[in-house]
């Protein structure tokens, strides 16, 4: 058997599409089941299960799901509740909520059902990133499908009137971030609301509103048909639960995968994806959740579990699990260098720092990328770098400053010897199918 | 991205079809009737699908019909990379140029897509083609890929992004999907995971009984 | 009340503030660019990151932070320290510093902020941004390379004008102000953006390259160009105002001031009446102040008083007019009139014509009864608190009249005074909500007050008002808005016909038909002066070449409001005092002076030489004007005696304004003011709704 986990423990078993999306084969795969019955044993008892598995936000920030939830008004007021789920999915190396949407939409929407109900909230809205058009038609089908069904909808079987309404965006990573995300569903720019408030408090149309990624709503349903220790049981503690991987880059065979929690990095990479490109010692660096955390070296790719606190550890971050895999052929200045152009196209332009900052931090990686900027700006990049983390409105700043950081954390003698090497008249020529854009 | 603009040659008018005002209608019944403007997103992308590109016109005409002033629907326009402020080639080609696509040859894809269309963001010489390099499409395990239109195009390389543009040229109608041996996001190879009988064998749909019940005090 | 530490210092604050706010209070500057007390709050500059205990372990934005009890706000550790650089680093990078072509130096906060914040050396070597110029209008200059993106233009213009016709286009480093296909903007308030943009980028367009602030002599005026008497400051050059600035003051125009209250001083300097002149042989001629009270002397020598009419012009300071109530009046002068426009109020209890709300207590107000009037084009600086009060509170607002976009939701009940008893038929859900209101408003403008059967239509009014119980124990919701800085004043003075002698109207038609032999016109140009007939003498007394003039046998030069003391009083009632910026054009003369000359002259001596002198009788005669900056609420008042009776007409009610840009002889000598009409009311661009 690959990897730790079994077939039996696995969540998304059409996570590859090889079987029918739609109600009939869902239902056949176990959605939809004693949905009534957890509904009849309240709210309270649904926040808790969720509480008690230990399920953390997948979206990044690793949040405690139930915790969460329990932030929300305890009655309803004047103003109603709304769950928002963020399909923005658009982080780099991030590529598993897309495979809910389109293969295991019906085991989301009924995640969706039980969220809202644990929050009184009748209405749900599903924001999808605007690029996925195919992932938004199979999710309009599946919804049409339980409302004909009366799986929801007003006066559905289950008894908690519930609403789904499917939305979208049009090309702007920063409506991941949840409060530019209800910015965006308001129709307006994605830029991201100060906090406080909280959208607990204020956030879809001033209502008290909670922001969910599709992986940690998807999951709830099996975690209460299950029972949250049976999903506690994977993981070490406070990292716990079943988890899907995006594994993308130099491996073998790249692949998304549900894995424990915790599982090893290097088995993987080995087990499911046919190990690194020319074998483990070819590999270079890993950037282990997504472009905005720190890569780390190979030699901490050896032992570390892929989990929040491992990661946090080595002052990277289990982010979306999103895994980048790079081998030795990897021009790793490139390499970051693209990625802070990515932050400097999707910077929204709000704040000081991110919208002045960005933009240098990415010309000076071009410089150091050719080799030729100056030794010691290599200094001033940290400094400004440093400038941004901490100081933003949202976390776009820090998510564009900590994969430089960690470039320099890890490789800094590479980028001196490539500032070097320019200086003696040995341009420097690997990697040159990185090409930035503009 | 270099500043967005409106394109300097606008047409005189804009109408929605009727197609268009069906598909109004329905985004307009997600919203609260007194939140009409959370539509504009959708409805600026249905209007791009009928006209290829936003217009002029055509903003001012999402504005009145959602009683937005104008300013702010062009700050919505300018904001979304996904809006086409000019008129792009009957088939849209995006590259994705991030670091995960860059890694597996990403920059292949974009040469011929140079060598056979021209350069970047610029309509081809027969009006049929455009192509961009866009940010991160999340489709990063199946890299390098493009979306063309409306679908994803999958595990390219140069040699079959080439034969797609090509496709595409004459008016054939290439598929979306992975262009290697492989089922969408499974490993190359076939999947080594979810390959138990089991799970699909209709067990699952078997009435199960809630574990915890009962609620456990909760630690003091 | 709960307390913070700031600095180790304690305060004590109000729930609710700011950490910002609280660091303020204990004496603590805190750098800003984005926030400003009176928009919203994005707090996106980031100059203002303090550190605060409990919290994260990292500076958060003060401006947005609300202060809790027990906080530990800290100002001036490192870490504050290298935050303030780095954003001030980051807002430099990109700007141009091209601080000595820059209309903003001197008064820069980026300039002023660097020097205090910043490091002092630049890391940046690249190349910095150009943004492309952007076309706003004839009164906002755009360098937008200049711009540090702090959104206040764009929130004055969607909150406080009403507006949104700015916004921040695309995004990231390339994110720009613009307006809709840099079409210009439409707000009579559109200079306050130029004000509120705390570095070059938006600098006031009329007036640029003309001055660098540190050369300009301040001095505290009253603005005439409508009836609010927004403070105001004229900042001086030599002999000349190189422009007019908002003064604050919370109860009449916080820091607001129309486009035509700023921009339309370059009026000042063309077309004046710069010394005397004497009709000779048909032809307005030179002369000396001798020769022109000569002839003014011989003439009214030949008349007798019953044939000799005054009329008090709209921008006409209350010293000058009460010196011509005592000379004309007392000689037995019964035509007097400070209403040109015919207005059918005054004469009876001072509140019935008062904006009794008061300009702050209307944002209190929660449904409001317009009538007859468009707040926008008479007031705009006032019709900012009309949709505050909207704003805060949801106040209804209904109109009678003229149905316009007044900039926020207004519900059209009627053109014509019908529109009263169909409301009051009580079915209509606007009355209704007047009826519920804790804080009913009514405000009756010049479109009902100016018409024949004005009195009528007030009267109308009055008994909605009544109805409605609009002025209530601790509470007068009774509002006339008035167009005329003059015009209360004049009321509280009684410049009114007496002892059954005429009106402006019936002056105008007695002089068309040979009735008055000499006609005194006081500033007086919003009068059909070629309808005057061949044998009444006239005299104008005023500051421009306009329509009074151009009819005159005789012309005193008198002094523009920024050239006299002077004291005015706002439709609230509100008394003012403006101290002069510059001396007269010429020979011209401070009003009251030309008076005091003139009576004596006429050998009836004023019995003051002094401006103080004159202040002391005016208080004297009308203690009302003794009250300075100061306006009670809730004044009582008895609305059965408001009005005039007579049967309304129905006629629809029009507001008397209908270009902003052109309602006074100095608006009218105004180049920038033709451009604002030109672009603005001829040619105005369609923007869409809100
Ligand atoms: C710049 C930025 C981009 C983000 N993008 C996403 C995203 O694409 N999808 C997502 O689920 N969360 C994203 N997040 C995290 C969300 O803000 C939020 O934490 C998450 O949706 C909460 O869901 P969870 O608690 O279920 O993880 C992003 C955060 C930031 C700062
Ligand atoms: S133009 Fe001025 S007021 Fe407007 S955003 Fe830029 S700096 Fe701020
Ligand atoms: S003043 Fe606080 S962020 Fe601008």
């Amino acid at each position: 058997m690959p990897g730790i986990l079994e077939d039996k423990d696995r969540i998304f078993t059409n996570l590859y599409g090889l079987h029918d999306p739609m109600l009939a084969g869902a239902r056949q795969r176990g959605a939809w089941n004693a949905t009534a019955d957890i509904l009849s044993m309240g709210r309270d008892w649904v926040i808790t299960q969720v509480k008690n598995s230990g399920l953390r936000g997948r979206g990044g920030a690793g949040f405690g799901t139930g915790l969460k939830w329990s932030f929300m008004p305890k009655v309803v007021g004047e103003r109603p509740h709304y769950l928002v789920v963020n399909a923005d999915e658009s982080e780099p190396g991030t590529c598993k909520d897309r495979e809910i949407l389109r293969h295991d939409p019906h085991l989301f929407i009924e995640g969706c059902l039980i969220a809202s109900f644990a929050m009184q909230a009748n209405t749900c809205y599903v924001y999808i990133r605007g690029e996925y058009v195919r992932e938004r038609e199979v999710l309009e089908a599946a919804v049409a499908e339980a409302r004909r069904e009366r799986l929801i909808g007003p006066g559905n079987i289950h008894g908690w009137d519930f609403e789904l309404h499917v939305t979208h965006g049009a090309g702007a990573y920063i409506c991941g971030e949840e409060t530019a995300l209800l910015e965006s569903l308001e129709g307006k720019k994605g830029l991201p609301r100060l906090k406080p408030p909280f959208p607990a408090g204020s956030g879809l149309y001033g209502c008290p509103t909670t922001v969910n990624n599709v992986e940690s709503i998807a999951v709830v349903g099996e975690i209460i048909r299950r029972g949250s220790a049976w999903f506690a049981s994977f993981g070490r503690p406070n990292n716990t639960g079943t988890k899907l991987f995006c594994v993308s880059g130099h491996v073998e065979r790249p692949c998304n995968v549900e894995e424990a929690m915790s599982i090893p990095l290097r088995q993987l990479l080995e087990d499911h994806c046919g190990g690194v490109r020319g074998g483990w010692n070819n590999l270079k660096a890993v950037i282990p959740g997504g472009s905005s955390v720190a890569m780390i070296p190979a030699e901490q790719c050896q032992d570390v579990l892929m989990d929040f606190d491992a990661l946090r550890d080595l002052k990277s971050g289990l982010g979306t699990a999103a895994v980048i895999v790079m081998d030795k052929s990897t021009d790793l200045i490139r390499a970051i260098a693209r990625i802070a152009y990515f932050y400097k196209h999707e910077s929204c332009g709000q704040c000081t720092p991110c919208r002045e900052g960005t933009g240098w931090m990415w010309r000076v990686m071009e410089r150091m990328a050719a080799g030729q900027a100056e030794m010691h700006e290599i200094d001033m990049l940290l400094d400004v770098a440093s400038q941004i983390e901490g100081h933003t409105i949202c976390a776009l700043g820090d998510a564009a400053a900590w994969p430089i950081q960690g470039l320099f954390r890890h490789f800094r003698h590479e980028v001196e010897d490539r500032i070097s090497s320019y200086r003696s008249g040995k341009p420097h020529v690997q990697g040159a199918t990185l090409l930035a854009a503009e | 991205m270099s500043v967005r603009r409106l394109s300097r040659e606008q047409p005189a008018s804009f109408a929605f079809s009727e197609a268009t005002q069906a598909d109004i209608q329905f985004w307009l019944g997600k919203f609260p009737t007194n939140r009409r403007q959370s539509a504009v997103i959708p409805i600026l992308w249905r209007v791009q699908k009928q006209e290829g590109w936003v217009s002029e016109p055509a903003l001012r005409a999402t504005a009145e019909l959602l009683g937005m002033a104008y300013i702010r629907v062009l700050e919505v326009a300018t904001f979304y990379t996904m809006f086409n402020l000019e008129p792009v080639g009957r088939t849209l080609i995006q590259v994705c140029g991030t670091t995960p696509c860059a890694l597996r040859g990403a920059g292949e894809v974009m040469d011929v897509c140079r060598s056979k269309i021209g350069p970047k963001n610029q309509l081809s010489p027969d009006g049929l083609f455009t192509w961009q390099e866009v940010e991160c499409l999340g489709a990063c395990v199946n890299a390098p890929m493009a979306q063309i239109n409306d679908y994803y195009f999958e595990d390219l390389t140069a040699a079959s992004m080439a034969q797609i543009i090509d496709d595409f040229a004459a008016g054939r109608d290439p598929q979306p999907g992975p262009y290697i041996d492989r089922a969408n996001s499974a490993p190359v190879g076939g999947p080594i995971t979810l390959t138990e009988p089991s799970l699909f064998d209709g067990s699952r749909a078997r009435k199960v009984e809630l574990p915890n019940r009962v609620q456990p005090e909760p630690a003091a | 009340m709960p307390k913070a530490k700031v600095n180790g210092v304690e305060v004590e604050f109000e729930a609710g503030m700011s950490v910002l706010q609280v660091a303020e209070l204990a004496g603590e500057e805190i750098p800003r660019f984005c926030y400003h007390e009176r928009l919203s709050i994005p707090g996106n500059c980031r100059m203002c990151l303090v550190e605060v205990k409990p919290g994260p372990p990292k500076p958060q934005a003060s401006c947005a932070l609300p202060a809790s009890d027990n906080q530990e706000i800290t100002t001036n550790s490192p870490m504050v320290k290298k935050a303030r650089e780095g954003v001030m680093e980051f807002l430099l990078i990109n700007h141009p510093l091209d601080c000595p072509i820059c209309d903003q130096g001197g008064e820069c906060d980026l300039q002023d902020q660097a020097t205090g914040y910043g490091r002092d050396d630049s890391r940046y070597a690249l190349n910095k941004r150009a943004v492309e110029e952007k076309q706003m209008g004839p009164t906002v200059k755009t360098i937008m390379t200049r711009c540090i993106h702090c959104t206040r233009c764009v929130r004055f213009m969607a909150e406080i004008a009403g507006q949104q016709e700015v916004g921040l286009l695309n995004r990231g480093e390339d994110a720009e102000i613009s307006t809709y296909l840099e079409t210009a903007v439409s707000s009579e308030l559109s200079g306050n953006i130029n004000d509120l943009c705390p570095v070059g980028a938006l600098t006031h367009r009329p007036w640029a390259y003309n001055y660098r602030p540190w050369e300009l002599k301040k001095v505290e005026g009253v603005d005439v160009h409508d009836a609010l008497g927004s403070n105001v400051v004229f900042q001086v050059r030599g002999a000349e105002v190189m422009r007019v600035l908002p003064r604050i003051n919370d109860a009449v125009n916080e820091e607001w001031l129309s486009d035509k209250s700023r921009y339309a001083i370059d009026g000042l300097m063309r077309r004046r009446l710069d010394r005397p002149y004497v009709r000779r042989g048909g032809k307005l001629q030179e002369a000396s102040w001798a020769e022109a009270f000569e002839a003014v002397a011989a003439k009214l020598g030949d008349s007798s008083p019953d044939r000799v009419g005054v009329i008090a012009g709209d921008l006409q300071d209350a010293e000058s007019m009460k010196a011509a109530l005592d000379l004309f009046g007392g000689a037995g002068v019964p035509n007097l009139d400070c209403r040109q426009d015919g207005a059918q109020i005054g004469g009876g209890p001072r509140e019935a014509h008062l904006f009794n709300t008061t300009v702050l207590g209307l944002e209190e107000a929660d449904a409001i009864l317009l009538v007859g009037t468009n707040p926008r084009l008479e007031s705009p600086v006032l019709n900012t608190r009309i949709r505050k009060a909207w704003f805060l509170n949801n106040a209804r607002v209904g109109l009678i009249g003229e149905a316009a976009d007044l900039t926020y939701p207004v519900e059209h009940l009627g053109e014509t005074h019908r529109a009263f008893e169909e409301a009051a038929g009580w079915g209509h859900p606007f009355a209704e909500a007047l009826r519920g209101a804790r804080r009913p408003a009514i405000i009756v403008g010049g479109g009902a007050l100016a018409r024949p059967d004005g009195g009528a239509l007030v009267r109308a009014a009055a008994q909605a008002a009544q109805a409605f119980d609009v002025v209530r124990e601790g509470w007068n919701g009774w509002n006339v808005l008035h167009t005329a800085a003059s015009r209360v004043g004049g009321l509280d003075m009684g410049f009114l016909p007496r002892g059954g002698g005429m009106g402006a109207k019936a002056m105008m038609g007695a002089a068309g038909q040979g009735g008055l032999d000499v006609l005194f016109l006081m500033g007086a140009d919003e009068l059909d002066t070629r309808a005057i007939g061949p044998d009444t003498f006239v005299i104008y007394m005023g500051t421009h070449g306009d329509a009074g003039a151009s009819r005159a046998d005789v012309i005193l030069p008198g002094a523009a409001y920024t050239e006299k003391p002077g004291t005015w009083v706002n439709t609230e009632g509100r008394v003012q005092f403006a101290s002069r910026a510059v001396f007269p054009k010429g020979e011209a003369r401070e009003d009251w002076a030309i008076l005091r000359a003139l009576s004596e002259r006429l050998g009836a001596t004023l019995p003051y030489d002094s401006i103080g002198a004159l202040r002391e009788k005016l208080i004297s005669d009308h203690p009302a004007f003794g009250q300075v900056d100061y306006v009670p609420t809730g004044r009582p008042l008895d609305l059965s005696l408001v009005g005039l009776d007579g049967t309304p007409s129905d006629e629809p009610l029009r507001s008397p304004v209908t270009n902003f840009y052109m309602t006074n002889p100095i608006a009218r000598a105004s180049l920038t003011m033709a451009d604002c009409s030109a672009v603005r009311v001829q040619a105005p661009v369609p923007m869409a709704a809100e």
